[in-house]
C-alpha cells in the first residue's frame, strides 16, 4: 500500500488552474522528489497534501485511508508534517523551543496542569528540551538551543525546521526546497539527514531546484510543469526525458539547473 | 542579569515584594487603595497580555468579560438572593462560558477583523446593561452587597489590598507556568506561524478559544473584585473606554511581558491620579506622556528596556 496516493487532484485559484489532474503514489520508505520549473504547482501540491489548501477535484490517500479535506493537524496526529518554502519559524522563540512545539502531539498536554506548574510539567519540558537537543544535533546545529531562532541565519533556520518536523515523528515527512539558500557542505550534510530518516522507513517527499541534490538522493522523480504531470520515473530516465529537457529550456538542462529559488 | 531577567518567575516574585513593601512604605489607606486598583486592572492586563501579547490575538471587548464578573457579583445577591460569594464564582464560571460561546465563531477572524467582531461583543453588553434596567439599575448602576467568606467580612481596603495583591500573584505564577508548558508553546507558535503550528499538530482553534477562556475569566474575576471592593457597579465598569484602556496598559507596558503588563497598569491608574492637579489639562498631558512614552520605548516599557539592559550587560 502506498503511504502517499494523489489521485486526479486539481486546484483552481479563481482563474487560475495550479494543479490539474495531478496523479502519484509513493509507496513507504521512498524518497520522492516533485520538480519542475518555478510556478509549476509544487508548493501548491504541498499544499493540498498537508491540509494547507482544499483541492477543488480529486482524491488524497495516506496510507490507503481518504484524507482530502482533513485540516493539518489531524494530519499531523497521523504521522504527516512538513516545512515550508518561505521559513515558517516561531521566531519569538528559541532554537529549541521551536523543536519542543514539534513534540507537541507526544506531550501530556493539560492547560490546568499546565497553569499549576506542576512537577511533571517540568519533568517534561527538561524531557522535550533533551530530545529538542538530539534532533538539533541530528540536523548539525548542536548547540545553537538557546538562540533565539529570530537571530539565526536562513540556512541555519532551513535545517531548524526539519528539526522541528521530525520532533513530531512523523511517517511521511514533505520537504519544501530543504537545500535553499544552503551552501556545499550544509547540503550535504541535509542530504545524509535525508538518507538516514529515509533509512529508518520515513518516507520522504522533496520539492528541490538543486538538480545535483536531487538526482543522486531520490529513488522516483515527478515532474510538474504549469500545473500538469510531465513526466516520472527514476533519476536517469527524468535526466535522458526529452519533454523534461524542453521544459527547462528555457533555464538549462535539469541536470545542471542551478539552486536560486528561495 | 541575563538569568534574572530570562526566568519566568521573576515578575511574580517582583510583585510580591512590592505587595508587601507598599503597606510599609505608604501606609496610607489613599494609596492603598490607589494599589488595589492597579492590581485589579493588573490582573485584566495579565490575561489579556496571554491572548494578545503570546498568542497574538487582540480584543477590544475584554471589557466585557470584566463587566459580566462585577454584574454578577452584584445581581446575584440582589434579585436571586444569592450568597456574594456562590454569584461571584457563579459569575466568573458563566463568563468563561460566554466568552467560549462567542469566541468559536469570532476568533476565525484575524487582525481587524477580530478586533471589530470584540468590539461589537462590548457594546452588545454595554448596551445590556445600560438598558436593562431592572436588572442592573441602568445608567446609575446598582449597590454591590459585601463579600463574606465564612465569617470574614472581605470589605474596605485593608482587605481588598491583600486579596487583591495575592490573587494578582497567584494569577502571575499561573501565567508563567503556562507560558513555559506545552500550552504556553503552542499559544507562542500560533503566534508567529498558524500554518507551522497545525503541520506541527496543533489544533489552532482549540487554542485560540482556550486563551480567549482563560483571559475572559483574568477579566471576570477582577471585575468581581472592582465591584465588591467598590461596593457599586455602574456601566461605565464596562464600557468600550475601559476595553480600550486595557489594550493601552498591555501595550504600554509590553505585550508578551507579563511585568509590563503590571507596570501597564499601574502607569494608566497611577497617573491620571498625579496629574489631577493640573486640571482640564489632565486628559492632554496623560496623552502626551503615553504617545511620548511610546515614541521612546516603542515595544512597550519592560521589552524596551530588558533589551536595553542586556545590550549594557553584553
Ligand atoms: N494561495 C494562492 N492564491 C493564488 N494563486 C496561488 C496561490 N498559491 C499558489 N498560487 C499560484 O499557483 C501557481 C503555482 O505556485 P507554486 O507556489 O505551487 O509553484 P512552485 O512550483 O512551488 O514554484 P517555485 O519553484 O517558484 O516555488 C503559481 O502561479 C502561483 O502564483
Ligand atoms: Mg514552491
Amino acid at each position: 500500500m502506498s503511504a502517499i496516493s494523489v489521485e486526479h487532484v486539481s486546484i483552481r485559484f479563481g482563474g487560475l488552474v495550479a494543479l490539474s489532474d495531478v496523479s502519484f503514489d509513493v509507496p513507504p520508505g521512498e524518497i520522492f522528489a516533485l520538480i519542475g520549473p518555478n510556478g509549476a504547482g509544487k508548493t501548491t501540491l504541498f499544499n493540498v497534501v498537508s491540509g494547507v489548501y482544499a483541492c477543488t477535484d480529486g482524491r488524497i490517500r495516506f496510507n490507503g485511508k481518504t484524507i482530502t479535506g482533513a485540516l493539518p493537524h489531524e494530519l499531523a496526529r497521523k504521522g504527516l508534517t512538513r516545512t515550508f518554502q518561505n521559513l515558517q519559524i516561531f521566531f519569538r522563540m528559541s532554537a529549541a523551543e521551536n523543536v519542543m512545539v514539534g513534540r507537541h502531539l507526544h506531550e501530556r498536554r493539560n492547560p490546568l496542569l499546565d497553569f499549576l506548574g506542576l512537577p511533571m510539567v517540568h519533568r517534561q519540558n527538561a524531557e522535550s528540551r533533551k530530545l529538542a537537543e538530539e534532533l538539533l544535533d541530528l540536523v548539525g546545529l548542536s548547540g545553537l538551543g538557546d538562540q533565539p531562532a529570530g537571530e539565526l541565519p536562513y540556512g541555519v533556520l532551513k535545517r531548524l525546521e526539519i528539526a522541528r518536523a521530525l520532533a513530531t515523528r512523523p511517517s511521511v515527512i514533505m520537504l519544501d526546497e530543504p537545500v535553499a539558500g544552503c551552501n556545499a557542505v550544509e547540503t550535504a550534510e541535509i542530504a545524509h539527514v535525508i538518507r538516514k530518516i529515509a533509512g529508518s522507513g520515513m518516507t520522504v517527499m522533496l520539492v528541490e531546484h538543486d538538480m545535483g541534490f536531487v538526482m543522486t538522493l531520490a529513488d522516483r522523480i515527478h515532474v510538474l510543469n504549469r500545473g500538469m504531470t510531465l513526466a516520472e520515473g527514476t533519476p536517469s530516465e527524468i535526466r535522458n526525458n526529452p519533454a523534461v529537457i524542453e521544459a527547462y529550456l528555457g533555464t538549462a538542462k535539469p541536470g545542471e539547473t542551478s539552486r536560486a529559488h528561495g | 542579569m541575563r538569568r534574572i531577567l530570562a526566568n519566568p518567575y521573576a515578575p511574580a516574585f517582583a510583585l510580591a515584594v512590592v505587595v508587601v513593601m507598599v503597606p510599609l512604605l505608604v501606609p496610607s489607606p489613599f494609596y492603598l487603595r490607589l494599589a488595589t486598583l492597579v492590581f485589579i486592572n493588573a490582573l485584566v492586563v495579565v490575561g489579556l497580555n496571554l491572548l494578545m501579547g503570546y498568542a497574538g490575538q487582540i480584543s477590544l471587548g475584554h471589557a466585557a468579560f470584566f463587566a459580566m464578573g462585577a454584574y454578577a457579583s452584584a445581581i446575584g445577591p440582589a434579585h436571586l438572593g444569592l450568597p456574594t460569594l456562590a454569584s461571584m464564582l457563579a459569575g466568573i464560571v458563566l463568563t468563561g462560558v460566554v466568552a467560549y460561546g462567542v469566541g468559536k465563531p469570532i476568533l476565525r477572524f484575524k487582525g481587524y477583523h477580530l478586533a471589530v467582531a470584540t468590539l461589537g461583543l462590548g457594546v452588545i453588553v454595554s448596551i445590556v446593561i445600560t438598558n436593562e434596567i431592572a436588572w442592573t439599575g441602568g445608567p446609575d448602576g446598582m449597590q454591590v452587597a459585601r463579600l463574606w467568606i465564612g465569617s470574614w467580612r472581605v470589605s474596605g481596603v485593608a482587605n481588598w489590598y491583600w486579596v487583591a495583591g495575592i490573587t494578582l500573584i497567584v494569577a502571575m505564577l499561573g501565567a508563567a507556568n503556562l507560558l513555559s508548558s506545552p500550552t504556553g508553546r503552542a499559544l507562542r507558535a500560533i503566534h508567529d506561524s498558524e500554518v507551522a503550528a497545525g503541520v506541527l499538530g496543533i489544533d489552532v482553534a482549540r487554542y485560540k478559544l482556550l486563551v480567549f477562556v482563560i483571559s475572559a475569566i483574568y477579566a471576570a474575576t477582577a471585575g468581581a473584585f472592582l465591584a465588591l471592593f467598590d461596593g457599586h457597579v455602574t456601566p461605565v465598569t464596562g464600557g468600550i473606554l475601559r476595553s480600550i484602556e486595557f489594550v493601552a496598559m498591555a501595550v504600554l507596558g509590553g505585550l508578551g511581558s507579563i511585568l509590563g503588563s503590571v507596570l501597564g497598569a499601574a502607569v494608566l491608574v497611577v497617573l491620571p491620579q498625579a496629574l489631577t492637579s493640573f486640571h482640564e489639562f489632565e486628559h492632554a498631558i496623560l496623552g502626551a506622556i503615553l504617545m511620548v512614552l511610546m515614541i521612546a520605548l516603542r515595544r512597550g516599557v519592560i521589552p524596551s528596556l530588558q533589551s536595553w539592559l542586556l545590550r549594557g550587560a553584553a
